[in-house]
């Protein structure tokens, strides 16, 4: 019983949260790999481009809530994520017209797309603020627990609560789908392997008679569904604040570079190692020793390996580590 | 050179004030940042003291009032610098109010009042380290010290029979001043804390916060952070993952903000807010009808009382020097004299031109204890059905 108990503790607190936040955070690196592989360079503006794509997504699930369509349990939102892939889309294309052609083709140092992409950012981030102001806002609808804290304890009898949300549940199984169809697209279509022979070798890719504009559309395509699933997906588990998602792109670069820049499985991986290390090594398992100890012992201290305080110093320090020892991190990307 | 200067300044207000010309007040406040959601009810506040004091026509002979506003943001001390070296320097304020935050207002006195001399008064900063910064007897404010907070927030839950907290406070002056004061206090009367940690606003994801406040325990949580940053995500985080039930919210956490965003899953939660339930807060009700803005919001009246409580000052001492009119604070707030409610500024500056004697009350019940702030009387909220209903006064 005790053992369960911890094991529930454990699951409830690191789990299941730092699950779902693996997952937000692979997608979200995902985006940011993508374009490091085949543009080459470090998009600043992927923050942004999350948060445009959630922001259409919430408006038009507000227009469909006026409406009366829902989709029983599962929020609307999802009924509106096309809409919004396809503003982002429409976004990413518009800027890579207006801005990044042009340094593309007077061949910009890639330093310079960074700065440029900085630029970006703050473009996006002023209309966004224009349109939708920055406030927080919720849009999640539907059932919002799959299993209940209380009823869990009820129906096991056990002390110790585990509380599923709907969201976390869906953020798992969407990246599940995103991820599948992704590595499809790369591995097995003739679209994906124009991008990849890009990737590896521009000038031969060129050879071999790829178009390089329609590789760079559809790398911004991808990108904007990326982007707008991962930031849909995190607005749905926590809530839509434009600050918030400007904030994100520190874990996410985190999560890119430690998984392997350039490397899509890579991003997966850190994706999650960033979300595990950063709860797990600042989780207090006073409770789970308590439980797993002798009958009546509990430690004084809360058996903590570090204050949450320092849970970005933990992002920060795993990254300096694989830069230093790994610097093409951990799937062989490209280095930095 | 910088007594020149105040010198220049100075005798440039003197001769402003003598024959009855416009003068400025600089009002700073988080109009952007952790803390938005309060700051245009406390705007409306001091601009509605300053309007009712500027039309009166009875200000300093007639002199009419200009209120030039600035947003200081809430944590970011270069910004509350720069805004208030503006109103001082550029705009030439006699006089700033602001900033809502206790991280603004300490960046902003000691980097800009205290070297030029200015009078500060603020309606909301409540960190205990204000109470012994070295200001030049230049600040003031209109709420008491979370270190009285802190102790009032003790003394609640130990009433309520809880003898066991986590505490978690957002990572600046503010809730570390609070968190500690009530740790402190809670300690003295033989409670216990668990674990006393912060968590940073803005952020992602706040489920390492809550696991290790989960695995700490207690019979319920206090949160010190805002109800529209962090505090609302651990919260959040905490009632869904069944760490917490129960919470007790301290001044940042209790408003609108809070009960659109929990209703009735926060039932049973108990906070305390600076208030009164003096007759002056309901006089304060139809100023803030009258000109647009909700009088019941945390910190509204307080600023209310910042702007009167400055421009009494300024008339008590017949000019709107700052060197001059800061030892009359004191004289104004509190007794002897007439007693003063919102609404009746006029009457005041009346009384005060004539020589005589006022104590202003105002819409929070204002009284000045040393070195410059609220002696504080908190309105206690418990949560019912959704709705953070008041239960006391303390």
């Amino acid at each position: 019983m005790d053992f369960l108990n911890a094991l529930v503790a454990f699951t409830n607190f690191v789990i299941v949260p730092a699950s779902a936040y693996g997952a937000q955070l692979a997608i979200g690196a995902l985006g940011v790999t993508l374009i490091y592989g085949i543009l080459r360079f470090s998009n600043f503006a992927h923050g942004e481009t999350m948060a445009f794509g959630t922001m259409v997504v919430l408006l038009v699930t507000g227009l469909f809530q006026q409406w009366g369509i829902s989709l029983g349990p599962l929020p609307t939102a999802l009924l509106a994520l096309p809409f919004g892939i396809a503003a982002a889309a429409a976004l990413v294309l518009f800027t890579d017209k207006t801005v990044y052609k042009f340094y593309r083709r007077v061949k910009a140092a890639p330093v310079m797309l960074v700065i440029v992409s900085m630029g970006v950012m703050f473009m996006m981030n002023g209309i966004l603020r224009m349109i939708i102001g920055t406030d927080d806002r919720r849009f999640a609808d539907g059932e919002r627990f799959i299993i209940r804290a209380r009823d869990f304890k009820e129906w096991t009898g056990l002390s110790e609560g585990l509380a599923i949300r709907t969201t976390q549940v869906l953020t798992i199984v969407v990246a599940l789908i995103t991820v599948a169809l992704l590595f499809w697209f790369l591995n097995k279509t003739r679209t994906g392997k124009s991008m990849r022979a890009y990737s590896d070798n521009e000038d031969l890719a060129l050879l071999s008679g790829i178009n390089p504009e329609r590789v760079v559309m559809i790398t911004w395509l991808v990108v904007a569904a990326l982007a707008t699933v991962a930031g849909t997906l995190y607005g749905l588990d926590k809530s839509f604040k434009p600050f918030v998602y400007m904030q994100l792109l520190l874990p996410i670069f985190a999560s890119a570079i430690v998984g392997g820049l350039g490397s899509p499985l890579g991003a997966i991986a850190g994706g999650f190692v960033i979300a595990f290390s950063e709860i797990t090594l600042t989780y207090a398992f006073k409770k789970v020793v308590t439980y797993l100890g002798p009958d009546g012992w509990s430690p004084d201290g809360l058996v903590q390996l570090l204050s949450t305080d320092y849970k970005f110093a933990v992002s920060f320090a795993i990254l300096i580590i694989v830069l230093l020892f790994k610097p093409t991190g951990l799937f062989k990307g490209k280095s930095v | 050179m910088k007594k020149l200067l105040i010198a220049t300044a100075t005798t440039a207000l003197m001769a402003g004030a003598a024959s009855a010309e416009d003068i400025k007040i600089g009002l700073m406040l988080g109009f952007t940042g952790p803390a938005e959601s309060y700051a245009p009810p406390m705007a409306g506040g001091v601009r509605a003291a300053i309007a009712e004091a500027s039309d009166s026509g009875k200000f300093l002979g007639g002199s009419k009032i200009e209120l030039v506003e600035g947003d200081s943001t809430c944590t970011d001390a270069a910004v509350a610098t720069a805004v208030a070296e503006r109103f001082v320097t550029s705009d030439g304020v006699s006089g700033i109010i602001g900033a809502l935050c206790s991280g603004a207002t300490t960046a902003a006195l000691q980097n800009v009042a205290v070297p030029n001399g200015m009078v500060m008064i603020s309606p909301s900063a409540t960190s205990p380290a204000l109470t012994t910064i070295e200001d030049n007897g230049l600040f003031f404010r209109a709420t008491p010290s979370d270190a009285r907070q802190g102790a009032v927030m003790a003394d609640i839950l130990m009433e309520e029979g809880i003898k066991s907290v986590a505490v978690t406070y957002t990572n600046n002056d503010y809730g570390k001043g609070l968190a500690d004061a009530f740790e402190a206090s809670f300690v003295a009367l033989g409670g216990e804390v668990t674990i006393n940690a912060s968590h940073e606003d803005g952020k992602g994801d706040y489920s390492a916060e809550v696991g290790a406040l989960a695995s700490a325990g207690g019979e319920l949580l206090v949160v010190a952070g805002y109800a529209d940053q962090g505090g609302k995500g651990i919260i959040q985080g905490a009632l869904d993952t069944g760490a917490f039930d129960l919470f007790h919210l301290p001044d940042a956490m209790v408003g609108h903000a809070t009960e659109a965003n929990f209703g009735a899953d926060l039932d049973g939660s108990m906070g305390q807010v600076p208030g009164t339930d003096a007759e002056g807060g309901d006089m304060y009700v139809p100023i803030g009808e009258a000109n647009g803005f909700d009088a019941t919001a945390p910190y509204s009246p307080e600023s209310y009382d910042a702007g009167a409580m400055m421009v009494l000052a300024m008339q008590a001492a017949g000019s709107a020097d700052p060197a001059v009119y800061k030892d009359k604070l004191f004289d104004v707030a509190n007794a002897p004299g007439e007693k003063i409610y919102p609404g009746e500024l006029a009457k005041a500056l009346e009384i005060l031109a004539g020589g005589g004697d006022v104590d202003y009350v105002g819409a929070s019940a204002l009284e000045l204890i040393a070195p410059g702030e609220a002696s504080g009387s908190y309105r206690v909220v418990k949560t019912d059905g959704g709705k953070q209903e008041t239960v006391g006064y303390r």
